[in-house]
């Protein structure tokens, strides 16, 4: 079975989401919503990766060689400054957070076929909550872009 | 004759549940007038609060002398507060009136003709549009200017400039209450009416202050308080107010736990029953998510975390679900804390739970801060779709340019409005670099001062003010525009309960200052702009060929005005919208056959996350199928971000006193009103000064992390950890555009933050620390009247008007009016 691959590939996402939303918050302080929603949602993706331990726990963790991807969930490296940086860096957390999004959509499919009802209930909860990040990202970025595509120095 | 200062709610004149509220007619004439020395009354309503009341203004040789309330009006049945009686024309017939326009020259405002000044803001427009394009500029207005104004303004930014940077004060003041009603009920538009005070059983007020905000609506409260079935009275607020102080039941919550009161509230009618089934059922969609994210609030979980008893919060909840009539109000307690759109939703969530909307009695306000809020929101001066329309919505942006003429691609509406504190970042980084400021003056009203001063300062932000007088925005401006006042134009506006006034104009403007119509004409005139057959984008001359055009703009929307029109309006009373050929008398209450504007093709807006503010996008509102429901809409409790420590250990909270209206520009120049509250103050707990060592007048500096104020302390009986400041003290009349040597405004302690959906700034939540820096020499200068009463009665001078205070007043001269009068007796 590789869905215990598939949830440590989940944990760590989450892992790199929550540290990349907090980068973008402290890095983009001057923006009082970035700032402190991101903050917000760091905290929510830390609560889906210690919600996933008793599940991983009880599927067992993933040898190494089992990852099936080359594709790593990687943090954002360093905060980009002004306008556009602010775009780009939401764009990269959206992109990460797409990650967890699908994720989380895979391993609720794996959960429905095993009947998990636990962990098909942490699938509804987390899923939704991951779905409204990108939701706030999108809102956020669309927004901006015009402002820092068009007007910005 | 009443002394109005100190008696700021007047004689009392009671009646039953049911009955119409008694006429009592307010006067106030200047000295040495009489009323055979009044050539002529002119009708108008007041501007000195958002409660919309009708009033004539007497005119004598040419000069505004005096102000009484219209008898026959169904907004105040005749009465006036101390504002409008004291504060009205007195406010605006004034020595330091702008006259003249000024341009800055070699640094310094020099006074000039208007030619030169509109060549200078055309010339830098032009220059902007060629080299940015229209992102580079902003209008930030006002609730203070007239329907007229606000919709020629909102043509000329969206059509003419074409920039979304868009925004009014009423951002500050009022934003969550069309956010709340938008996400609630699909769109913007109060269900209730003031009538609603005649009818109900108990009467909730949320973080609302209205004895000192509205002085004549809680008179109105009064008087059934004082009459046969008073209703019951409860009081969310951390101050010890006059409504505290009339309450069956005052929780007073911490300052930034609304909504977790909210959420037990609401738990306390799921668990106990006291939902009206049928109702939710037929007329509401996501119960079950509101139920199951109000599950934990127990009312003492709500006791732990608001810091109220537990018993409090049961009786609250059951006077809400076992009475039968309950009308609620909110306002800026709730609009201004973090979690604003959430918590004032749950005000709407508890009335749709149990049903009681759009009949007698059961009602909801919520209420609006300014006089001309509506309009600014209405006519989509605040960044908004005129007409409550929809940007989100192709159609609906299709229709406003066939309205206009223009494409619909000429329209910004790619994203959401730019909201005030988001157009502000922009001129911050340099990407705003044109900002018209009119009636409002950010320079005191914005949060963390400092920040807002250096911005507006910049070389390369040209900012432009129209105003009555030289603010200390102004002061930092390239181009004064000098604008007529209230009784030197003519225009509508729309108070809180949808009700349309007119405003005639009684005398001429001093100097060259214009109404704020003619100077937006001349821009628009100036700039050229046209529509997609090259005619004039605004055809319009004067006031009323505005008005005409606003009301084929609402034609078939929520907002439909029309069937009003000047004629109308004079000689009678105001006339609450939408009033059209189905209404043809206009509207007491929305919602009487619980459908709510919620269809995809009609609404307002698709929706937000209350927690992000993530749009729901039109797709996933199809999908809800939301087909004339209300929204239950949701939100788990979050703490405030900045909460008390050990370096800053109170809760800091700002607001408002019955004297002052926004930054005193008109009250502090009105002598009975300014001497009733003539410098800043700050109010503090006993038991905080007890353990500070301050004692009632000390000077105190209270900081936070963004700055700090110098003012007297008023020991007063707010809750024990709450620091209070009122926010009307500027620098006008001190250093004039800073604080100098003398911080004293209270948005210099405020934080940069704002509510995700509504964008309203926190101005009522913070953490600060206080200390002693002197002994004073007195009491604080802080008025005894209201809530900022001292804690210790007998220890200050009671406030008094004197002489220059007393206001006539007539009981009952004729029977009270009605509103509606087809409507509500078909």
């Amino acid at each position: 079975m590789k869905l215990p691959v598939y949830l440590g590939l989940l944990r760590e996402a989450e892992r790199v989401l929550a540290e990349s939303f907090r980068q973008v918050a402290d890095g983009h302080a001057a923006e009082p919503d970035v700032h402190f929603l991101s903050h917000t949602l760091a905290q929510q993706c830390l609560a889906h990766y210690e919600a996933l331990d008793p599940i991983v726990q009880r599927y067992g963790e993933a040898r190494q060689e089992d990852e099936p991807e080359r594709l790593h969930a990687e943090g954002l490296g360093r905060i980009r400054s002004g306008p556009v940086g602010l775009l780009r860096d939401l764009q990269d957390v959206y992109m990460l957070a797409s990650v967890v999004e699908i994720t989380w959509k895979l391993v609720g499919q794996a959960a429905e076929a095993l009947r998990d009802r636990e962990l098909l209930e942490l699938v509804a909860r987390c899923h939704k909550e991951t779905s409204t990040h990108l939701d706030w990202l999108k809102t956020r970025m669309e927004q901006t872009a015009p402002q820092a595509l068009i007007a910005a120095q | 004759m009443i002394d109005r200062i100190a008696e700021v709610w007047g004689t009392r004149t009671p009646y039953e549940q049911d009955q119409r509220w008694p006429v009592r007619v307010d006067q106030k004439l200047a000295e040495g007038v009489g009323d055979d020395d009044v050539d002529r009354w002119v009708q108008s309503a007041c501007v000195l609060c958002s409660n919309g009341c009708g009033c004539d203004i007497a005119v004598k040789d040419g000069r505004m002398v005096g102000v009484r309330g219209r008898a026959t009006d169904i907004v105040n049945h005749g009465r006036l507060g101390p504002k409008g009686l004291f504060g009205s024309w007195q406010g605006v017939d004034n020595k330091d009136r702008l006259t003249r326009p000024l341009v800055r020259e070699n640094g310094r405002l020099v006074a000039t003709d208007w030619d030169t000044a509109m060549q200078r803001v055309v010339d830098n427009s032009r220059r902007l549009l060629q080299e940015k394009g229209p992102l580079s500029h902003g209008f930030y207005t006002s609730g203070q200017l007239f329907l007229e104004e606000y919709y020629t303004l909102s043509v000329v930014g969206k059509a003419g400039i074409r920039t979304p940077h868009m925004d009014g004060n009423t951002r500050l003041c009022t934003a969550t209450a069309a956010a709340s009603m938008k996400e609630s009920f699909g769109s913007d538009g109060q269900p209730g009416s003031y009538v609603d005070i005649d009818e109900c059983d108990a009467i909730f007020l949320y973080g609302h202050n209205m004895a000192e905000t509205q002085t004549v609506l809680w008179m109105r409260v009064l008087d059934r308080l004082a009459g046969q079935n008073p209703p019951k009275v409860v009081c969310v607020d951390p101050r010890e107010t006059e409504v505290a102080r009339h309450a069956d039941v005052h929780l007073p919550v911490r300052n930034g736990t609304n909504q977790a009161l909210m959420n037990g509230l609401v738990r306390e009618v799921i668990v106990n029953g006291w939902m009206d089934e049928d109702y939710v059922a037929a007329h509401t969609l996501h119960f079950d998510e509101l139920r199951d994210v109000v599950e934990p609030w127990t009312p003492e979980r709500v006791a732990e975390v608001c810091g109220v008893d537990a018993d409090d919060v049961r009786r609250t909840a059951e006077i809400f679900g076992t009475t039968e009539r309950v009308l609620s109000t909110v306002l800026q307690g709730f609009y201004q804390s973090h979690q604003a759109t959430a918590a004032s939703c749950n005000v709407n969530n508890l009335h749709l739970l149990r049903g009681l909307l759009g009949r007698p009695g059961c009602g909801i306000l919520q209420m609006n801060g300014q006089p001309t809020a509506q309009n600014t929101r209405e006519t989509g001066a605040d960044g908004d779709l005129p007409g409550f329309r929809n940007w989100g919505n192709t159609d609906h942006v299709a229709e406003l340019a066939r309205v206009w003429n223009v494409d619909p691609l000429d329209i910004p509406s790619w994203a959401p409005p730019t909201h005030a504190m988001q157009i502000f970042r922009y001129a911050e980084q340099g990407s705003i670099n044109f900002l018209w400021v009119q009636a409002t003056n950010p320079a005191v009203s914005l949060p963390e001062l400092a920040r807002i001063r250096e911005l507006l300062h910049r070389e390369e932000l040209f900012l432009v003010v129209q105003d009555l007088y030289l603010t200390e925005t102004a002061q930092l401006a390239d181009v004064v525009l000098p604008a007529a006042a209230w009784g030197e134009k003519t225009g509508t506006f729309t108070n809180v309960n949808r009700t349309v006034h007119l405003s005639d104009k009684a005398v001429e403007p001093p100097g060259e200052a214009r109404s704020d119509l003619d100077i937006f004409l001349d821009y628009a005139h100036r700039m050229d702009f046209r529509d997609r057959d090259g005619n004039p984008l605004v055809p319009w001359s004067d006031p009323e060929g505005a008005f005409h055009a606003w009301r084929e703009c609402t034609r078939g929307r929520p907002c439909d005005y029309t069937g009003l029109s000047y004629e109308r309006f004079r000689g009678g009373s105001g006339i609450p919208w939408p009033c059209n050929d189905e209404h043809p008398d206009g509207t007491v209450r929305l919602y009487e056959d619980g459908v709510f504007p919620t269809d995809p093709d009609y609404c307002e807006t698709y929706g937000h996350d209350l927690v992000t503010g993530a749009v729901v996008g039109e797709q996933a509102y199809r999908a809800m199928n939301p087909a004339g429901r209300a929204l239950l809409k949701a939100a788990p409790y979050q703490p405030p971000h900045e909460e008390p420590d050990e370096d800053y250990p109170l809760r800091y909270t700002s607001g408002r006193t019955v004297y002052h209206w926004h930054t005193r520009t008109k009250t502090g120049r009105a002598e009975p009103l300014d001497r009733a509250a003539p410098q800043a103050w700050v109010e503090l707990a006993e038991e905080d000064a007890e353990r500070l060592g301050v004692i009632e007048g000390d000077i105190v500096r209270v900081a936070s992390r963004r700055g700090e104020i110098v003012v007297a302390a008023r020991i007063g009986r707010g809750r024990q950890g709450v620091v209070f400041a009122p926010f009307h003290y500027g620098y006008w009349d001190t250093d004039g555009v800073g604080p100098g040597e003398h911080p004293r405004s209270a948005n210099e302690l405020t934080i940069t933050e704002w509510d995700p959906v509504s964008k309203q700034p926190v101005y009522k939540v913070a953490a600060v620390r206080v200390d002693k820096v002197a002994t004073g020499d007195g009491p604080a200068p802080a008025p005894t009247t209201a809530a900022s009463r001292p804690a210790r009665p007998g220890t200050v001078r009671p406030t008094v008007g004197g002489s220059e205070a007393m206001a006539d007043e007539r009981i009952a001269p004729v029977e009270p009016p009605a509103v509606a009068t087809r409507e509500e007796h078909p």
